[in-house]
This record gives C-alpha cells, structure tokens and sequence, in this order.
C-alpha cells in the first residue's frame, strides 16, 4: 500500500511535485486559521459576555461550543443580495480583494524554527505590502454599494489605514533596525536569550503604538470608526449579506490574529520561551514545543483586543487621525533614533 | 468646475441609535454637519385624543405608554391633576410611596440613558451594566403592581394597593438549581421595603462602577466635553427643563421649587452642572441617581414606622374592597358604576408639572363636568429638547449628532404621543 502511493508519488514529474507540495502547505495553514477565526468569534462573544455579566451563546452544542459553526451554516444560506444601484463586478470583487491579502500574508509568518511556507528575506516588507492592499477591499465595497453610510465608511476606512499605516511602518522599522533583518525568522532569532533579551524593553512605544495601529488597521474598538455601529451602521460592508458578508468577517479576524501573531513574532520573542535563560525552569519546560509559546503568546494578543472592545467608548473619526498624526508617528520617529543610537553603541543585552 | 454639493444623508428611523424612530435629515459638508432636521411622528399613537374618548381612570394606562422608561412618573403628572381638579389629597402613605416610586423610575430611566448614551457613543459594557440594575428595578415594580413596565399603580386618590409584606422567590428549575436560585433569593427573604433598601445599599457602588468606566476615561471625555454646549440663557430661551437645564448651571427643579406630595419634607441637593457640554449633563445625571437614592432611603424609613390607608376612603372616587363588595349591596353599585361610567370631575382646567427623569412633565386637563376629559394636553419634556437639535448638532461631526441625540435623552413615545 505504501509502497504503491510512494511508487505514484515518483512517476509524479518534479514540478508537480513542489507544486503539490506547496498546496499541502498552504491547505495546512488556512484550514486551521479558518478554524480558529470562527471560533474567535465564538471567544469573543464568550469573553465580553462575562465581563458584561452575562453567559454569551450557550444553546447550540455543549456549551454553545457549535456556534461558529451554526452562524457559519446561516451566513453560507442566506442570499446574497445585489442592490440595484450597486456596481455589480466590484460589489463582488470587494470582499475577495478583502480576503486575498489577508491569507497570503499569512505565508511568510513562522511558526517556529524553520516551520514557515515561504523564508522570504523580504518577509516583514511582504506583510505590510499585504496588510495595506487590504484596504482596497473596504474601499472598493464601500463604493461599490453605492449607499451613503457605506460611502463615509470607505472614506474614513481610506484616511484611517494611510495614518496608521505610516506609523506601523516606523514601528517596523524599530524592529528591522533591532533585528538586523527583515526576516521574521532571524528577528525571532536575534531575541534569544532569555525574556530580558525580547525586543519589547527597548522597543516599548514601538511595540504599544504597533499594538493600537494593529486595533486602527483591523477597525477595532476604539478605533472601529469604519464600521462605527451606532455612526454609520456597519460602515463599508452595510449593503452585505450571507457569504459576501461573512468573507469581510473571515478577513477581519484573519488580520486580527495576523496583528498578534507579529506581536508575538517582533516583540515578544515569538516561539521562544519565556523561562529561557531562568535555570531550573529552563529545563522544566523544555519539553514544550516553540508553536505552544508562540500560540499563547498570540492569544493573550487577541485577549487584549476582546478586552478592548469591552472597555473603551469609541472615538471620533478627527481624534482617530489627530493620534495617529499627532502622536503616534512623532514617537515613533523619535524611538527610531533613540534604537538606531542603542544599536550603533551596541547597548547590552539586546544590540551587544 | 462642478458645483459643490452638500451630502444629505437620511438617518433613520431604522438606524441603530436613531432611539427609537427619530428621523434626521443631516445636511453635511464632509462629515461636519450644516443642518439637522428632525422628522417626528413615527410613534404617534394619539394619546392625547384617546383620552378623551374614555373614563378618565381608564387613561392611566396610556401615560405609562408616553415615555415608556420612566412609566409612573408619567402617571404622576396625570393623577395630580384629576386630584387638583377633584380636591382631594391622597393619604400620607400612598404620597410616600408616589415619592418611593417616582425616584426608582427616575433611577430607571438615568439608567437606559446611560446605557444608550454609553452604547451610542462606543463603550458597550455599561448598558449591559445598566440593564443588570434595572432587573431588580423592574421586579420591584412587577412586586408592587404585577407589571414590570406599565404599572398603572397611581390612582387619583392614592395608589392601586399597599407595597407587599412579601418579595417574589425564584424557583428552581431545569437550569437553575436550588444551590443557585437560593443565591438569587438571598435578598429577596424579607418584605419589598427589604429589597429596596439592600438596593439602596448596593446602589451607588454600581455608581461607581459606572463612573469607574466613563468618568475619568480620556476616550469619553474626548467624545463629551465641550460636544453640544448650551449656554443657561439659550437653555431657558429653548425651554429645556430637568438635566439638560441643570447641565448648563441653571438650578431648578421642581421638587424644590413647587414641592408637590412629600417632596418638602426630603432631604436632597439638586446637582448643576458649569458649562453646558454633554460631559457635564452626563455628570448632573450620574448624581441625580445618588440623590435619588437618598431619597428612597428616606422614604423606606418612614414607610416602615408609619401604616395607614393607601387610598382615600371616598366611594365616589375609588373602588370598595372586594371582600365588602361580594356581600354589600352598595358597594356592588359604587363597584359597578366605577368601573363602568367611571367618576366625573368638576368643570374647570388645571395644569401640572410633575420633575419628570427628562425635565418638566406638564398635565393640561379641561373638564366639562363628565366622566372623561374634554381635552388633555401633555407637555412632553423631550420634545423642545429635541426641536433643539438642530442647534446643538451645528458644525459638529456626525459622531456627534450621535451623541447629543444621547445626551437629550430623548423617548419617542413622549414626543410622538
């Protein structure tokens, strides 16, 4: 049996093989994050319900546990409606240009040493590129509809992206001058050490204002004026129903954890532990795989955004774009200098 | 070149902090608006001509439908007006607990303001905090009168019935063992008065809870300060009444300045606010719940220490009790003509103003000499504050409209009638 699928492999030509190869890859990264999208939101719900002391979905399985699943099912039944006035090719391109870039960014991420589907060099100018082509999706969708309140939200969505995305790129920067690399590998790398030696002491603002720019560019609260639910309705995807409007979600949630995963990756040493370089610990915990780490590291990320969302009133569209302008990129210039200076004097234990 | 146009957006009635059915015409330029034209009358119901078709007692039910979150208060200005056209006073009991009960609804109504206001303006938390309160609030009311929101309790020349010796239990079930139901009854084991005052205990901790959310939080007070400022002469010219009026440093409140019912005899301050912005309104409010609370406690002491009739005792005006109607001839007529023709009231007109949770809510009522009213005029606190809208949103961004339409607290079943 074996022998005969190894046999059939090999009469495969080579091509096709890294060909396969790759698709296997591909398919073993985006089933499991489609999987975790819809049960964050299932999270989601379940983790502000209790902090608003009440229980969350509860009904659908144990434990509302088949939730997703059920709104999932509903959202994949339900028709897809076209309004008239709406342009009716970019109407359904808007949520695919949405989902696209948000699962191909996802192929230069690493999971741990050496498990990445692309070691690109250019890894961490890749995912910007990605992050930001995003946004045409919004845009497109919130033209396309042809509606006045989807109209704002694509405006605001427009203006909002291009501040923040600047001030993400300083703090991107920061990390590429810390790490000596654009590969998210070799950044995760240069942090070894123990969890002194992590890049989020000596790029603290950096990393706080990556952190909030990542809440701006995922329209999270208290940046969601693009979606502003009690503004402008739902903002850009208001005219979208069933699955069109369940890909704009996917794509959200994708970049959600995608925003957290770089935290972790850039900031929090990514896949190493955190009992490093501590010696009886170290060694206690050394039977744990790097993507545990890593994991936890990105869920405690995705906590903080649920928490967020529970907290904070929202801000107005002017004093979303007065921090990033105002606040947001001033600091980040002023730490680029200050890491540039640490890493010129080679200041222990990060930069030495 | 092309003209420039102005953006005109319609908002409402289906939008989600529309409150209900307001309809805004927003002319913007970008986002900033330029007009704001409010639409009323999507919640219309009449109220006003219906009254007129039937017994005066049988219109109690329709107040509480006005504003629909601060019901017996709505009660309030209209039973204080048949009593100011009859003559009669309610025995002291029954003011009590008029006065008990308008400052639960107040703190009812400042409640789902706060919530909406909060959830208008972004931060989820505090409504579903609000509505936690608001649970033990409306079991108060379902203890008392056997509903939860339409009370229907105040009768001219009293109240329906005495507060129950007893606080509704929760029972066990297929979801709720006895282990966690017992938990729930804890403060349930003794009489209402018992319920509302460990309420009253509770209370302004949840205040602060509120207060830790939004009060010193830099998003909320971005969002509120200086956002809808109404100076007190403008304030006075638009006819704001209640805690838009004492949010731009006018003090007046008609439970000091024309007490009616026990009001004279409570201890209370009336919070002012300085500058007139929406942050100040939400901190007049805020403490208006405090104040309220201090005068529940006052009320519960003396409701404690002093029995007595809840109702007059004038068969002309209010039923027998049932047990002497099954037996006594009489009273089955009184009973019969009651709840049939009902009572006439003497041909004259009055006005009331009762301090409503929203501002002044004033009851007109001519009377020919028969059983149901010539003409009732309600006068609905929300509704100059909302013809101030425009005003108040000029210049703003359409966040804003958002959140002024919050701070004016506006209830379309009082507007609409």
């Amino acid at each position: 049996m074996l022998e005969s699928i190894l046999m059939l492999w090999g009469a495969i030509p080579v091509d096709l093989q890294t060909l396969l190869i790759i698709v296997a890859k591909i398919l073993i990264i985006v089933a499991p994050l489609l999987g975790s999208v819809a049960y964050i939101t299932l999270a989601e719900r379940k983790v502000i319900a209790y902090m608003q002391v009440r229980i969350g979905p509860n009904r659908v399985g144990p434990r509302g546990l088949l939730q997703p699943i059920a709104d999932g099912l509903k959202l994949l039944l339900k028709e897809i409606i076209l309004p008239t006035s709406a342009n009716p090719y970019l109407f359904i391109i808007a949520p695919v240009l949405a989902i696209g870039p948000a699962l191909a960014a996802w192929s230069v991420v690493p999971f741990d040493d050496g498990m990445v589907l692309s070691d690109m060099d250019a890894g961490l100018l890749y995912i910007l590129a990605m992050t930001s082509v995003g946004v045409y999706g919004i845009i497109i969708a919130g033209w396309a509809s042809n509606s006045k309140y989807a109209f704002l939200g694509a405006l605001r969505s427009a203006a909002q992206v291009v501040s923040y995305e600047i001030a993400m790129g300083f703090a991107l920067v920061g990390v590429l001058l810390a790490g000596g690399s654009l590969n998210l590998q070799e950044i995760v790398n240069a942090q070894q050490g123990s969890l002194l030696h992590w890049f989020w002491i000596p790029l603290l603002p950096l990393f706080a204002i990556y952190l909030f720019s990542g809440l701006a560019e995922t329209n999270r609260t208290p940046f969601d004026v693009v979606e502003g639910e009690s503004e402008i309705v739902a903002g850009f995807h208001v005219e979208y129903s069933g699955m069109t409007f369940a890909v704009f979600s996917l794509a959200e949630y994708a970049n959600i954890i995608l925003i957290c995963m770089l935290c972790a990756l850039m900031f929090c040493g990514g896949w190493l532990s955190p009992f490093q370089g501590i010696p009886v610990l170290e060694g206690f915990f050394e039977f744990v795989p790097g993507i545990v780490w890593l994991l936890a590291k990105t869920s405690f990320f995705i906590f903080l955004f649920l928490w967020f969302r529970a907290t904070f009133p929202r801000y107005r569209y002017d004093q979303v774009m007065r921090l990033g302008w105002k606040v947001f990129i001033p600091i980040t210039i002023v730490w680029l200098l200050v890491v540039g200076a640490a890493v010129v004097f080679e200041i222990p234990p990060w930069f030495d | 070149m092309a003209e420039i146009q102005n953006f005109t957006l319609n908002f409402g009635p289906q939008h989600p902090s529309a409150h209900g059915v307001l309809r805004l015409i927003l002319e913007m330029d970008g986002e900033v608006i330029e007009r704001a034209d409010p639409h009323i009358g999507l919640l219309h119901r009449g109220t006003e001509k219906l009254a007129e078709t039937k017994p005066y007692n049988q219109s109690i039910g329709y107040m509480d439908r006005l504003d629909y979150v601060s019901m017996m208060v709505n009660e309030h200005g209209y039973v204080l007006a048949l009593e100011k056209l009859l003559g009669v006073t309610p025995p002291i009991r029954a003011q009590y607990i008029r006065v008990m009960f308008d400052e639960i609804t107040r703190i009812l109504n400042h409640l789902m303001w706060l919530g909406a206001h909060a959830l208008d303006i972004g931060a989820m938390t505090v409504f579903l905090y609000g509505f936690r309160e608001r649970e033990d609030l409306l079991d108060i009311y379902e203890a008392t009168s056997g509903a939860r929101m339409h009370a229907t309790y105040y009768r001219p020349g009293g109240v329906y019935r005495d507060l129950p010796d007893e606080m509704p239990k929760y029972q066990a079930s297929k979801w709720h063992s006895e282990k966690e139901v017992a938990k729930l009854n804890e403060n349930r084991q003794g009489s209402l008065l018992d319920f509302i005052e460990d309420f009253t205990r509770r209370f302004p901790t949840y205040v602060d809870e509120y207060e830790t959310l939004l009060t010193e939080n830099r998003i909320w007070k971005h969002r509120t300060v200086g956002i809808g400022v109404v100076t007190p002469e403008r304030a006075l010219q638009l006819g704001f009444t209640g805690p838009m009026l004492r949010g731009s440093g006018f003090e007046w409140d008609l439970r000091k300045k024309q007490p009616y019912e026990v009001y004279d005899k409570m201890d209370f301050d009336i919070p002012v606010g300085k500058t007139g912005d929406s942050y100040d309104r939400y901190l007049v409010r805020i403490e208006e719940m405090r104040q309220s609370t201090r005068i529940i406690t006052q009320c519960i002491g003396w409701l404690r220490d002093n029995s007595g009739p809840v109702m007059l005792d004038d068969r002309k005006l209010t039923p027998p009790p049932r047990e002497s109607m099954k037996g006594d001839m009489e009273s089955l007529i009184h009973h019969f003509k009651l709840f049939t023709e009902g009572y006439s009231v003497p041909e004259g007109e009055a006005y009331v103003a009762v301090e409503h949770p929203k501002g002044e809510f004033g009851t007109y009522v001519i009377s020919d000499g028969a059983n149901k009213p010539y003409r009732l005029k309600i006068r609905a606190p929300g509704f100059p504050h909302l013809a101030a809208c425009d005003e108040m949103t000029r210049g703003h961004m359409l966040a804003d409209v958002v959140a002024i339409i919050g701070t004016m607290d506006v209830v379309f079943g009082e507007i609409d009638r």
